[in-house]
């Protein structure tokens, strides 16, 4: 699995009702490395979620494009993997059939599937749940299992949208350890978006932050903290800057969204 | 009775005197748990209570047992027409009746249903005029019914569909809308087409609710059916209603509809228990 180059360009997004129009995204331009952990972070209703669907495919751009090594987007496809926010395993199926759920109408033979989806279960930690329903399983192993189901057709950009949004904060660090782990085990092209600042830092190379409606980028920064990273990081000196910097920059936008015009 | 609500008490609390009104500690809590013992108890209770009511109107003479039969001619009643073979050959009738009435409904149904509540434009052409004929009363049918397929079977068949089809089709589109969206988007991510997206997510998401959509309106079909047969039919439970009426044999009539009851109550928890089996996932907790 390898990473590919995500760009996208002068991407715009506006929304038409009868009653009103609300500009959700000012033009962006991004270039997204094939090997780097990309963040979107921003204050509530910034667009970014916005702006990873139009990326995904899920929703169509106003204005501009986005491309996957050079191609188009024009819809979803293949070469984007996703993780949602909400839990989206089928509850009709096992964990074994949700991952392998991705992989059917693929030339792989059934038996290739079957271990492939479990090679990705035991990336993610759950080898032993293959046979369990959804139902039974809690928030971060629901997680896990779409975070295997994404990976298991090996695209070559991950999109996240809150993907850790619903667990809570002890879960929610366990599964940040084990994203990275499997990122620096794939490094494969992460757009992840989220509203925590300290998710934010510890697991990207680079982080974006969009302005208010509409979002614009207002900071791209790079926080320097070396990898392999664990849990020390959180309370390194290096992070305590960049979270300094991230916040006063986000305090700054929703003062700017509450201030009375 | 009185321990309804003994869980939550006590906490903090000051224990309830004697003699003081139970009224002010005793609640009953909403929405609370009932353990299934207490459940059959109290669902016995209210039958026998129910039976022991009636029993005593004719057994004090309270009643004339023409307009209120006693228990037991009831159930001698529905013994002689059994021993004539009278009550097979009607129960079979009906049963043969509702079975093909309604599994035509329910093949068109379906398809329809499923069109409507993903398509937008299937659903904006069906929807008026299912919805209009939907408030159209299936018995003012029953004439023009007889006027065009006569008074055999067709018409039978004809009157369950009308009865039953029009409310399918819009449980059924509703059934399929509650797909959660994002399982949709999943499937898209996953590069699959339309008619994959339908097969592989939303029939399966919305199996469970179309079961329990066909399960009510099975139980709605017989209403239809006795309506059918009252009117013109050789045969049949709601044809030998009619035929014990114009006897006067009010325990007939009781017998009968009470069986209509209980092969309805008993079809239906057939298909609660076939459904738990086919979608053991939709009663697990969660999701």
């Amino acid at each position: 699995m390898s990473g590919a180059e995500a760009r996208i360009l002068d991407v715009t997004k506006t929304y038409r009702t009868r009653k009103r129009t609300v500009e959700a995204l000012a033009p962006i331009t991004l270039t997204l490395k094939p090997d780097e952990f990309t963040t979107i972070i921003g204050t509530s209703g910034c667009g970014k979620s916005t702006l990873l669907h139009i990326v995904a495919g899920l929703e169509q751009p106003s204005g501009g494009r986005v491309e996957i090594k050079g191609t188009p987007v024009v819809g979803p496809g293949r070469d984007r993997g996703m993780v949602f926010q909400s839990y989206t395993l089928f509850p009709w199926l096992d964990v074994q059939a949700n991952v392998e759920f991705a992989l059917r109408d693929t030339p792989l033979s059934k038996k290739e599937r079957s271990d492939r989806a479990r090679e990705y279960l035991d990336l993610v930690g759950i080898a032993d749940f293959g046979t369990a329903m959804p139902a039974q399983l809690s928030g971060g192993m629901r997680q896990r299992v779409a975070i295997a189901r994404a990976l298991s057709y090996r695209p070559s950009v991950l999109l996240m949208d809150e993907p850790f949004g619903a667990l809570d904060a002890q879960t929610r660090q366990e599964m940040q350890e084990l994203l990275l782990q499997v990122w620096e085990a794939h490094r494969l092209n992460v757009l992840f978006v989220t509203h925590d600042i300290d998710e934010a830092i510890f697991l990207s190379d680079r982080i974006i932050m969009l302005t208010g409606r509409p979002g614009r980028v207002k900071l791209d920064v790079r926080p320097q903290i070396p990898r392999p990273r664990t849990v020390d990081v959180l309370t390194s000196p290096e992070m305590m800057t960049q979270k300094a910097e991230l916040l006063t920059a986000l305090r700054e936008e929703s003062q700017h969204r509450w201030r009375p015009q | 009775m009185t321990q309804l609500d003994s869980a939550t008490r006590g906490t903090g609390a000051a224990p309830p005197r004697p003699g003081t009104s139970p009224a002010a500690v005793k609640r009953v809590r909403l929405f609370g748990p009932v353990h299934w013992t207490k459940f059959w108890i109290c669902g016995g209770a209210a039958l026998a209570l129910l039976l022991g009511t009636w029993w005593t109107l004719v057994a004090l003479q309270l009643v004339n047992p023409f307009f209120l039969p006693a228990p037991a001619s009831v159930w001698s009643g529905g013994i002689e027409m059994w021993r004539s073979g009278q009550l097979t050959t009607d129960t079979l009738a009906s049963v043969q009746r509702i079975t093909v009435g309604f599994l035509i409904s329910t093949a068109i149904a379906l398809p329809i249903g499923l069109f409507m509540g993903t398509i937008a434009w299937v659903e904006a052409s069906l929807e008026p005029i299912i919805d209009f004929i939907r408030y159209m009363p299936a018995v003012a049918f029953v004439p023009l019914t007889i006027v065009w397929f006569g008074v055999g079977e067709g018409q039978k068949y004809s009157i369950i569909f009308i009865g039953t089809f029009f409310q399918q089709v819009l449980m059924v589109m509703d059934n399929v809308k509650r797909t959660p969206r994002e399982y949709l988007q999943v499937g898209e991510t996953l590069g699959l087409s339309s008619t994959k997206l339908l097969q592989r997510i939303v029939l399966p998401a919305s199996a469970p609710a179309i079961w329990d959509t066909i399960r009510i309106t099975l139980g709605w079909a017989w209403t239809w059916l006795v309506v059918a047969e009252l009117v013109a039919a050789p045969d049949g439970l709601g044809q030998r209603i009619m035929v014990s009426q114009r006897y006067f044999d009010t325990d007939r009539i009781f017998f009968l509809i009470m069986l209509i009851g209980v092969i309805g109550l008993v079809l239906d928890q057939f298909l609660k228990f076939i459904g738990k089996r086919l979608f053991p996932w939709a009663s697990a907790e969660g999701v």
